[in-house]
C-alpha cells in the first residue's frame, strides 16, 4: 500500500504571526461572553430549582403500586427478595394466620415489605421478575436521608410513593371466567 | 491633623510609609481575593455557564432586592474560599525536603507584593505622593525583584521531591529566565523617550506627550505577551499545565501553601497590570482631561486619579483573564522559539531604531 502525502501549505507570514488565531479565538469567546452575559443563554440547569424532565422508562427508585381497584398487588412470592443481586429487599409474609389479601384470589400479602435505598442499585431485576407487576422503578432519582434507617423504606411508604398502576388483573378475569362456567378453582 | 506638625521629618516618613503600606496590602489582597472571583466568573461566562452564585451569608436576607443580585454575582464566594483554605488540612507529604518545602510558597509571595512597592497608583494624596518607595531606579528595583519569584517555583519543584514540580518548575524556570529578557529589553525604549527611570516621572512625561502604547506599540507586545509568559498565565502555563503535569510545581501542596501560591499568582499578575498601566496606558493620568493629569492637592482629585489607575488595571486583569480562553497552550519548543528567536531579536530592532529616533530628533 502507498502511502499518501498530503499536501500541507506553508504558514503565510500573517498566519505565523498568530494573529488570525488570536482574532478568531477574541471573536469565538466575545460571542459566548455577550450570549450569556447579555441573552441568558447559559447551559447550567441550576439543580434544586430546576430539574430535568425524566424520560419514560428511566430506572428510578422501585416501589410498590396498587392495581386500580386500590388493592395491593404484590402477593408476597418473594421472588424479587432473592432476585435482588445487592439484597436490598427484605420481605416478610404474613405467614400461616396472616391477613388475607386484600384482592380475590390473591392467597396473601406481605406483612412487611422494605426496600433499602442505600442497598438498591436501581438495577430493575424486581421489575422484571415479578409475576404480578406489583413492583416498578419509579422516575424518583434524588432520594435523601438524615439517617439509614430513614432509607429503609416501609410498605406503607413504597406504596404511597408507587401509586397505582392498573394493567391486566389477571386473578380477577380468571375469577369472572370461572364464575361464567360456575367452577370455583381456588 | 495638628499633631502632624510637631513630629520629626522621619517620623512622617515612617508614619506614612506604613499607613500606605497596609492600605495597599490591603487593597492587592482584596484584589487577588476578587480577581480570583472575577476569574471564575469571566470563564463561567465565556463557556456559558453561571459561575458562583450560591455562598450566601446570613445578613442577606435582609437586603431586599440588592442581596439577591449580590449572591449571584457570587460576591461573598471570595471570604468562603479564603476561609475554606485556612481550615483545610495542611498536609506535608513524608518525602519531601522540608525546608525548601516550606520556605517556598512564601518565596513566590513576597517578591510579588514587593513590586507592587514602586508603582505609582495615584498622584498625591493632600501632600503625600501616593507610591510606597518613589526609588529613582523604580523599574530596575522591579526586575531584580521580579526575577527572584523563579526561586519560589523552583525550590517547590525541587523540595516536594516529586516528578510532576519537578518537571513544572524545570519549565518555568526555563519560561522566565528566557522571557525576562525580552520584557527587560522591550523596556529601555522607555526610557530612551521619557529619559528617566523613575516611574513617576515617566507618568508625568506621558500626560504631556501622549502615552507610550502610542509612540511604542512593538515594545508594548513584547512586554504585555512576556508578562503573561512571567505571570505562568495561558498560553504560557507550561509550569501549571493541569492537563499533562496534575498540578505542575504546586501538586504536593496543599491547604494555605497552596493558597499563597495562587496569590502569588494573581498578585504577580496585578503588579504586572499595574506595571503596564504605568509604562504604557499614562498611569493614573486620562488624556483631554487637565485635572485628571496634573497632580492635585484637592483630596477628591487624588482619590479619582487612584479610581483611574485601578480601572485601567483592571481592564489588564480581565485582558489576562479573557485571553485564558482564547488561546491553547504552546508547546515547549514554540514557546522558547517566541521568546528567543522573535522577541529578543525584535525588542533589540526597537531598541537601535528608538535610539537613533531619540539621537536625531533631540539635536
Ligand atoms: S432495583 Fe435491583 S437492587 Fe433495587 S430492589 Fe430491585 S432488584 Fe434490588
Ligand atoms: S413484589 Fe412481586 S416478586 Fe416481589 S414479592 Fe411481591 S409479587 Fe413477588
Amino acid at each position: 500500500m502507498s502511502t499518501k502525502v498530503v499536501a500541507r501549505a506553508p504558514l503565510t507570514f500573517y498566519e505565523r504571526t498568530y494573529l488570525p488565531t488570536i482574532l478568531s479565538g477574541l471573536k469565538v469567546t466575545a460571542k459566548h461572553f455577550t450570549d450569556t452575559v447579555f441573552r441568558g443563554k447559559t447551559v447550567t440547569m441550576e439543580y434544586p430549582e430546576e430539574r430535568w424532565v425524566v424520560p419514560e422508562g428511566y430506572r428510578g427508585a422501585p416501589y410498590l403500586v396498587k392495581d386500580q381497584e386500590g388493592a395491593i398487588k404484590c402477593v408476597s412470592c418473594q421472588l424479587c427478595e432473592f432476585v435482588c443481586p445487592p439484597k436490598a429487599i427484605r420481605i416478610t409474609p404474613p405467614g400461616a394466620d396472616g391477613a388475607p389479601a386484600d384482592r380475590t384470589n390473591a392467597e396473601k400479602m406481605p406483612k412487611e415489605f422494605e426496600i433499602n435505598m442505600l442497598r438498591c442499585i436501581f438495577c430493575g431485576m424486581c421489575q422484571e421478575v415479578c409475576p404480578e407487576e406489583a413492583i416498578f422503578l419509579q422516575k424518583d432519582y434524588s432520594l435523601t436521608g438524615e439517617s439509614r434507617a430513614e432509607m429503609i423504606f416501609d410498605k406503607a411508604k413504597l406504596l404511597k410513593l408507587g401509586g397505582t398502576h392498573g394493567g391486566v388483573q389477571k386473578w380477577k378475569h380468571k375469577l369472572e371466567g370461572a364464575k361464567a362456567q360456575e367452577v370455583f378453582p381456588v | 491633623m495638628e499633631f502632624l506638625q510637631y513630629l520629626s521629618p522621619s517620623t512622617q516618613f515612617v508614619l506614612f510609609s506604613a499607613l500606605k503600606i497596609f492600605a495597599v496590602f490591603g487593597v492587592v489582597m482584596t484584589a487577588v481575593a476578587y480577581a480570583v472571583l472575577v476569574e471564575r466568573k469571566v470563564s463561567a461566562w465565556i463557556q456559558n455557564r453561571v459561575g458562583p452564585n450560591r455562598t450566601a451569608p446570613f445578613f442577606i436576607n435582609y437586603l431586599p432586592v440588592i442581596g439577591p443580585f449580590l449572591v449571584r454575582l457570587g460576591i461573598f464566594q471570595p471570604m468562603a474560599d479564603g476561609l475554606k483554605f485556612l481550615l483545610k488540612e495542611d498536609f506535608t507529604p513524608n518525602y519531601v525536603r522540608k525546608v525548601y518545602f516550606w520556605i517556598a510558597p512564601a518565596i513566590t509571595v513576597i517578591p510579588a507584593l514587593m513590586t507592587v512597592a514602586v508603582i505609582p497608583f495615584g498622584s498625591t494624596l493632600g501632600t503625600e505622593k501616593m507610591v510606597i518607595a518613589d526609588l529613582n531606579v523604580g523599574i530596575l528595583y522591579t526586575f531584580g525583584i521580579v526575577s527572584l519569584g523563579v526561586y519560589g517555583i523552583v525550590l517547590a519543584g525541587y523540595g516536594s521531591n516529586s516528578k510532576y514540580p519537578f518537571l513544572g518548575s524545570i519549565r518555568s524556570s526555563a519560561q522566565m529566565i528566557s522571557y525576562e529578557i525580552p520584557m527587560g529589553m522591550s523596556v529601555i525604549p522607555i526610557f530612551l523617550v521619557a529619559g528617566s527611570l523613575n516611574l513617576g516621572d515617566i507618568i508625568r512625561y506621558q500626560a504631556e506627550h501622549g502615552w507610550m502604547i502610542l509612540k511604542q506599540p512593538v515594545a508594548f507586545v513584547i512586554f504585555l505577551i512576556a508578562a503573561f509568559a512571567e505571570t505562568n498565565r495561558l498560553p504560557f502555563d507550561l509550569p501549571e499545565s493541569e492537563s499533562e503535569l496534575v498540578g505542575g510545581y504546586h501538586t504536593e501542596y496543599s491547604s494555605m501553601k497552596l493558597a499563597l501560591f495562587f496569590l502569588g499568582e494573581y498578585a504577580n499578575m496585578i503588579a504586572s497590570s499595574a506595571m503596564m498601566v504605568t509604562l504604557f496606558c499614562g498611569g493614573w493620568t486620562l488624556p483631554f482631561v487637565t485635572a485628571l493629569s496634573t497632580p492635585s492637592s484637592s483630596i477628591l482629585i487624588g482619590l479619582l486619579h487612584i479610581g483611574v489607575f485601578f480601572a485601567k488595571m483592571a481592564l489588564f486583569m480581565i485582558l489576562f483573564i479573557w485571553v485564558r480562553w482564547m488561546l491553547p497552550r504552546f508547546r515547549y519548543d514554540q514557546l522558547m522559539d517566541i521568546g528567543w528567536r522573535r522577541f529578543i531579536p525584535a525588542a533589540l530592532i526597537n531598541i537601535v531604531v528608538t535610539a537613533l529616533v531619540v539621537a536625531f530628533l533631540h539635536d
